[in-house]
């Protein structure tokens, strides 16, 4: 099982992707960043980054304005 | 601490100075989240500051940033030191008139304890928190993110990941518009992390 913003929970698959989580949870918006188990987790590497099972997902979505 | 003047923090909370003092803070932006964090940064006792800003202070700014009229033109960093210094004459403050970049970004804070990520723009904001995390993991970044608009106080709230921390409601942005108080609040909780996490307390 994966958890997603400590709340939403999907089944988890060999070989899931950070991506895919995003995919699934219809994270479209594209400024974000991601965290696996505490850990960042650079956008460029959602494709690559393959979650263990239980793992523990963050999303931050990152607005304009300081 | 040297001959430094200490009076201006006998209503500190105890235990709290001498940590403060000795602790060393990055603050990447200083608008109104960035200038207004550091004033409640030094007013607490934080004794050494490294302040990152490209910009000059515009009229604009006067709505919500630590800046007043006779600051217009001059380099940010700059006006946000003299005011920083005539609320604690003794401050250490490391300032950079630059804009920021990836690459810089770990050499210019290396002596930062914890980073406060200050920036207007939202991509800016992801290479920095990269660039932090991928060169000090075992440090934390505090962020701002969704301070727009008017109100909406109890949407404001801290979202957190390991050494990652965020501010705001990760939802409005300064297409809204911007309000000096909304902003005062998230630069304020960013500045309570930060002096949280510095002094060791258990509750951020």
């Amino acid at each position: 099982m994966i958890t997603v913003n400590n709340r939403d929970k999907l089944k988890w698959e060999e070989g899931m992707t950070v991506q895919e989580v995003l995919d699934e949870m219809r994270y479209s918006y594209s400024l974000i960043t991601v965290t696996v188990n505490g850990k960042l987790i650079p956008a460029k590497e959602y494709d690559s980054c393959i979650l263990e099972d239980n793992s523990d997902v963050i999303v931050f979505h990152l607005a304009h304005g300081g | 601490m040297g001959n430094k003047n200490l009076s201006i923090f006998s209503r500190n909370v105890p235990g709290s100075t001498d940590i403060l003092q000795e602790s060393t803070v990055g603050i990447a932006g200083c608008g109104g989240l960035g200038s207004n964090a550091a004033v409640a940064l030094v007013r607490a006792g934080v004794g050494n500051l490294i302040l990152v800003d490209f910009d000059r202070v515009e009229v604009s700014n006067l709505n919500r940033q630590y800046y007043f009229q006779s600051d217009i033109g001059k380099i940010k960093v700059e006006a946000l030191a003299g005011h920083l210094r005539a609320i604690n004459p003794d401050i250490n403050i490391n300032m950079h008139a630059i804009e920021l970049s990836y690459k810089d970004t770990p050499e210019i804070f290396k002596k930062a304890d914890l980073l406060i990520e200050a920036f207007d723009n939202a991509e800016s904001k992801r290479w920095l928190i990269e660039s932090w995390c991928s060169a000090f993991p075992a440090k934390a970044i505090i962020c701002g993110s969704g301070l727009g608009g008017i109100g909406r106080t109890n949407s404001l709230v801290i979202h957190s990941s390991g050494n990652i921390y965020f501010c705001g409601d990760e939802e409005s942005d300064s297409s809204m518009g911007l309000c000096s108080s909304r902003i005062s609040i998230v630069a304020g909780m960013q500045a309570n992390i930060a002096i949280s996490l510095l002094t060791g307390s258990k509750e951020k």
